[in-house]
């Protein structure tokens, strides 16, 4: 299959018609700092990964997913798929790890996105 | 972007009679926070976390550690440099010149990536957008707010920068022109506003509690 290789991308956005800019703004909260957190240490102490990493994981998002996630939903989500990349651990201990939290929350888990925050 | 559009914002900016440190609660509505649903990816965060400490490659400490380091990176400090490069023209030309070690005077720290400082002049206005992310002088202002890294922001400002400068209250004369910066994940811009007139007889703090965030990325200017 041809692929254009001077389509745009989704997240390279610059010049295009968009909305009136929503200003309203959130508190991180603890688990989005913590993302923050991890992406630094794994950049500047660990060498484990780098923002060009970070990025390139968040901008193969599908569009539909890059839209509806909120910002620290796309890092965690890139930097968990590189450290995955970099067999920093596997996908089934990552996987059992998912479902031991998941136990720690009997009230269930959102899908994502619908929390709030945007951006 | 979901969350609450609370539109009191068009009248907020005009709200110029009085000092404005950065205040969040004051400058811009709230989003709900996230503290209190449990998600995919925040399920995801916390066992990525604890993989990562099971794996003795970090430590809780190290995670709180980080936390902190990122809290204390607050609009606060750019507006330290701002005032420093007002009263200390010399001071000044070394932050244009070399950024890294002026604002190391300072006490702070620009980190890894390039800074630019951009310095606004009665001939022209800075403004700083990362169309293709959200790379912003992280190290010295914090994390960027929602509306930097928000589809409508990164689109429109590179295209009419004025009518985008006008929903945040900003008002450039035609004879002043506007410059538009696109940051990139190793260079990074930082605004340094112009000192507004009236404030001859200020100290340098003073001067700083002048200085907020969206003036050092330049949708707004510092008023008196």
């Amino acid at each position: 299959m041809e692929r254009d290789f001077t389509a745009r991308g989704h997240h390279d956005m610059g010049g295009l018609d968009a909305g009136e800019i929503d200003r309203a703004e959130h508190d991180y909260a603890l688990w989005e700092k913590r993302v923050d957190a991890l992406m630094m240490l794994c950049t500047n102490r660990l060498k484990l990964m780098t923002v060009d990493q970070l990025r390139k994981g968040i901008e193969a998002l599908p569009p539909e997913a890059y839209d509806n996630m909120t910002y620290y939903e796309r890092w965690i989500s890139s930097v968990t798929n590189t450290l995955l990349e970099r067999g920093v651990f596997t996908a089934d201990e990552l996987g059992a790890k998912m479902e031991e939290v998941k136990a720690r929350y009997p009230d269930g888990v959102m899908p994502g996105g619908a929390a709030g925050g945007g951006c | 972007m979901s969350g609450d559009h609370h539109h009191h914002h068009h009248d907020h900016d005009h709200d110029h009679d009085h000092l404005h440190p950065y205040d969040p609660e004051h400058h811009h509505p709230h989003r709900a926070d996230q503290d209190d649903t449990m998600t995919y990816y925040r399920l995801m965060e916390e066992a990525v976390r604890e993989l990562m400490i099971e794996k003795g490659l970090v430590t809780p400490d190290d995670i709180r550690a980080e936390v902190e380091a990122m809290d204390a990176r607050v609009p606060a400090n750019g507006a330290k440099v701002v005032a420093r490069a007002w009263t200390d023209p010399e001071f000044k030309t070394r932050l244009i010149e070399t950024p890294k070690e002026a604002i190391a005077e300072v006490g702070h720290d620009i980190g890894p990536m390039r800074l630019v400082v951009l310095e606004n002049t009665p001939e022209v206005h800075n403004v700083v957008v990362c169309t293709l992310c959200s790379c912003y002088p992280r190290w010295i202002l914090g994390i960027p707010p929602d509306w930097y890294k928000s589809r409508s922001y990164r689109s429109r400002v590179v295209r009419e920068p004025r009518t985008v400068l006008r929903e945040f209250g900003t008002e450039i004369a035609d004879n002043r022109e506007v410059r538009v910066h696109d940051s990139t994940a190793d260079m990074r811009y930082f605004v340094l506003p112009m000192r507004p007139a009236g404030t001859e007889g200020m100290s340098e703090a003073e001067l700083a509690a002048l200085v907020h965030r969206d003036a050092m990325i330049g949708v707004t200017e510092v008023s008196a």
